[in-house]
């Protein structure tokens, strides 16, 4: 298995993507048959049965039941053929090994968040490597689904119930995680990674928090949580408007164009506001859709996110001098 | 003969026949009598002309979508833009095009010429069909006034409760648009079972006639459903009724199987038509029986009956049970068989025949290899292990383009060639025809093999934006849909050329056998038969079908042929029109 993978698949870094990666394998290749076969006799036919003369009237060819019975009986071996294999592996997908460590999964629009039994919290799923995982993912708002290609699983994540999958990677390196149902304006940049590393790694990161932050100053605190809240999909830092406005350039901005008409200033209170309740005032140009599941940040967080943008913002000097 | 003589001699007949014929287009003429006219033939047209809008407007979208996905980022639109084209154009193609497409225009206009009718059972139901299209329509554009939808063509909630203000207008265009399928499958079972002219026994009806049939089986049967969900749909965002959305009590994947129950079938709706055509169009062209007549006309009504029973296999990694999707993976498989059958039939009846390779013929021979893939890249996305990696992903894009564009779009426009003459009474340009069907082909193949590519490799589908990996299969794709939209536009040109200026057609320029060519003048009269025709002999009969080599071969052939003057055809109404110029 190379890290390119085939003609057709990407690179497989599962258990079961073998399993899967052989079952595409055999269908492509029966299929390409078969379908060459129909071609190439469609092609023989059209050039050695072609008209000649306008006026040819060719005998009509007796049915033969035998012919019509082979290809009746054959295709119907073949199909059921792969609907046991498919069904077997399909089981073996379905259903996770007792031993497998457990992840909580949250997936809103339009960020994933992986919550460790620790309570470690993290944007990135780090997952040790020989080790089966699973997954209990549920959506705070519509629905979305958790895609690994490397790892050939899918799941959707729903709002009102827990739904799970389960994977064990057999290498270390980092894979893409899509969502695959569509959920709004920026569904295809809820995308995340998986991170697969040795289990010495894993504990030391698991250990650590996911990285901790208590001592951290607050604007370096507000970067990582910039990162690793997700704002960073609608919100950019080069001054190009994404799903929500830019943060640069944002703090202490003086006349901050709102969709009733107002301007305001972008000083601490506002910024806040927007953030615990987004829907109160909305900017001019944008749409109300980031979710209220801000709210729960804590106050350091908060600052911490404000400290960020200040320190991205032209408008930073004069507004700490007034 | 050369079109200069032709042009020269149907002009002659002109002067000739101009005292006591009278063709259905100049008869009644006038705008006013065009919208209330209850000829099946015209309201054939105005279908035609309303779904060629439709078709232009939704390929428009899609070579839009195709070209914002041409390179990373943002080219020509933002992201919001882009849910709204995409979605648009699923929307437009499914309900306001394909599930209309054959059987409002083909359908309406050929069904009653080829059981030998004057027309369908409820002409003024027929009227009425157009108008409801016309109506769903019209709220289509209102959604768009009101906000637009960005919910992608299947609506899934709770997504498509909060979002968009075009939303209600939308599914209600579609509760709507839904009766006049429901009135035209409705006309067409009974014109079917009650007008059938004497000797037009089951066996022997035109296998386009049983793809109708078992269509208008699942529009009438299936068609409900929709309507009902887009109905509560409706009340749970107007009233706040929890149905389907979760913050009011109700299932999201709910809705998920309403709205396959429908659309599955759906999906047969789209092809069954198509299958019927391509049966036409092989056997005329091949001058062959169809291998396994009998098969091919159950395994429509088989496919109709399954078709009901699969619409799991859109929902395996949904969260429905296990059990389910294994049922549903199973009877799946069960509905692939006939299909493959067909096409199996289709080839074998190529063998021994007369091929003749006009366009029509092209299209039915690119619908053979195109819906071949799209048949075989379904059975693997039936496979239930291997649709979870594949599962909305560019794959699922590249499965039914190639089975509803490569199957049902090129059934319609080898179609569309094959009864122009018919409609119009007017020969379309051969040469342009062969190269248009060429750039089709070729284009065709370049936007949506690619596109199973990227979708094995895992690119997900509906995303306005990608990582590097899938950039240059992105590409490639875009190009071919440039190349596909130039030979479809090439398509329109010479249609429209063909109008006003084609050369006259003759009543069978193809030497067809079925009841249009044989026993209907070159222009339909305007109550189709001059006199009932009696059906002696089945419709791919051509061994014994004397009043074929009598009266139209050599006009489209090219050449005279120097056959025995047959016996006139039963009842057909100009035995000798062509004969003695070409003798």
């Amino acid at each position: 298995m190379g890290d390119q993978g085939t003609f057709w698949l990407p690179e497989a870094a599962s258990t079961i993507a073998g399993e899967v990666d052989s079952l595409f394998g055999f269908v492509t290749w029966v299929s390409t048959i078969l379908f060459v076969g129909v071609v190439l006799a469609m092609l023989y036919f059209a050039i050695r049965y072609r008209r000649k003369s306008p006026g040819e009237r060719p005998q009509p060819v007796k049915e033969s039941k035998i012919l019509e019975i082979s290809w009746i009986v054959v295709p119907t071996i073949l199909v059921l053929l792969v609907f046991n294999w498919g069904f077997k592996t399909f089981i073996k997908m379905g259903v996770a090994p007792p031993d497998a460590y457990e992840i909580r999964a949250e997936a809103w629009k339009w960020n994933w968040r992986f919550t460790y039994p620790n309570g470690t919290t993290s944007p990135d799923l780090y997952v040790p490597v020989d080790q089966p995982v699973k997954l209990r993912m549920s959506s705070q708002d519509v629905i979305h689904s958790f895609f690994v290609p490397a790892f050939r699983v899918k799941k959707d994540v729903l709002p009102n119930r827990y739904s799970q999958v389960w994977f064990e990677a057999t290498r270390t390196g980092n894979f893409d995680i899509f969502c695959t149902e569509y959920c709004g304006t920026a569904h295809s940049d809820m995308m995340s990674t998986v991170k697969v590393v040795s289990r010495q790694e894993f504990n030391d990161w698991l250990a650590s928090g996911g990285g901790a932050t208590d001592d951290m100053p607050l604007p370096e605190l507000g970067e990582l949580l910039y990162e690793q809240q997700g704002c960073q999909t609608c919100h950019s830092m080069d001054g190009s408007p994404k799903v929500g406005p830019t943060w640069k350039d944002l703090y202490g901005k003086p006349d901050h164009p709102m969709a009733d008409g107002s301007t305001v200033t972008a000083d601490e209170d506002y910024l806040r506001e927007a953030i615990v309740e987004p829907g109160v005032q909305i900017v001019e140009g944008y749409q109300n859709v980031m979710p209220a599941s801000y709210s729960s940040l804590s106050e350091r967080e908060l600052a911490a996110l404000i400290e960020f943008m200040k320190l991205n913002s032209k408008y930073a000097e004069e507004g700490s001098d007034g | 003969m050369d079109a200069a003589t032709k042009g020269a001699e149907v002009a002659h007949e002109e002067h000739h026949d101009e005292a006591h014929d009278q063709n259905y287009l100049q008869y009644e003429p006038g705008i006013w009598n065009w919208l209330t006219t209850k000829d099946h033939k015209k309201i054939g047209i105005m279908y035609a002309v309303s779904l060629a809008l439709v078709f232009l407007v939704a390929g428009v979208l899609a070579i839009m979508v195709r070209t914002e996905l041409v390179s990373q980022g943002e080219t020509i639109m933002d992201a919001d833009t882009y849910n709204q084209v995409f979605t648009m154009h699923g929307i437009l193609m499914v309900f306001l095009f394909l599930v209309p497409s054959i059987p409002a225009i083909l359908g309406n206009f050929v069904l009653p010429l080829q059981i030998g009718a004057k027309d369908v059972a409820f002409p003024r139901l027929n009227l009425a069909s157009w108008y409801v299209y016309m109506i769903g329509a019209i709220m289509t554009c209102a959604a768009l006034y009101f906000g637009g939808v960005d919910t992608g063509w299947t609506f899934y909630t709770p997504y498509s409760s909060s979002t968009g203000g075009g939303v209600i207008w939308m599914t209600s265009a579609i509760f709507v648009s839904g009766f006049a399928s429901i009135f035209t499958g409705l006309n067409f079972i009974v014109t079917i079972h009650k007008m059938r002219a004497p000797g037009m026994t089951w066996n022997r009806l035109p296998l386009f006639v049983w793809g109708l049939y078992a269509t208008s089986i699942v529009q009438v049967l299936a068609t409900p459903v929709i309507g009902i969900t887009m109905l509560l749909l409706i009340l749970e965002r107007t009233m706040g009724i929890g149905i389907f959305d979760p913050a009011l009590g109700g299932d999201p994947v709910l809705f998920q199987h309403f709205f396959w129950f429908y659309s599955h079938p759906a999906v047969y709706i789209m092809i069954l038509p198509a299958f019927g055509v391509l049966s036409e169009l092989i056997a005329t062209f091949s001058r062959q029986r169809i291998f396994g007549y009998r098969a091919i006309a159950l395994s429509s009504v088989a496919i109709a009956m399954l078709g009901f029973l699969v619409w799991g296999h859109h929902m395996f990694v949904s969260g429905q049970s296990a059990i389910s999707s294994i049922i549903f993976s199973l009877i799946t498989y069960l509905i692939g068989i006939p299909s493959g059958i067909k096409v199996f039939n289709w080839v074998a009846t190529m063998y021994r025949g007369s091929i003749w390779l006009q366009t029509p013929m092209l299209y039915a021979l690119s619908f053979l290899f195109l819906f071949t893939i799209g048949g075989f890249t379904g059975i693997m996305v039936g496979v239930l292990a291997v649709d979870v990696h594949l599962h909305d992903t560019y794959y699922v894009v590249g499965h039914f383009h190639y089975v509803m564009m490569g199957g049902s779009v090129m059934a319609l426009l080898g179609g569309m060639h094959y009864w122009w003459p018919k409609i119009t009474g007017r020969m379309y340009n051969e040469t342009l025809g062969k190269i248009a069907v060429f750039l089709i082909f070729v284009g065709f193949n370049a936007t949506f093999f690619s596109q199973l590519v990227l979708g094995a490799k895992g690119m997900p589908r509906r995303y306005y934006d990608y990582v590097d990996r899938f950039e240059a299969l992105h590409q490639i794709s875009t190009y071919g849909s440039y190349v596909l939209a130039l030979g479809l536009f090439i398509v329109l040109f010479y249609g429209v050329y063909s109008m006003f200026f084609g050369p006259k057609a003759p009543a069978n320029p193809w030497a067809a056998a079925t009841l249009e060519w044989t026993n209907v003048a070159a222009l339909p009269d305007p109550h189709n038969f001059v006199r009932t025709p009696l059906v002696t002999r089945g419709p791919y009969d051509f061994h014994l079908a004397d009043e074929v080599f009598g009266s139209g071969d050599g006009v489209g052939d090219g050449q005279a042929a120097s056959l025995d003057v047959p016996e006139p055809a039963p009842a057909a109404p100009e035995p000798s029109e062509e004969a003695p110029q070409n003798a």
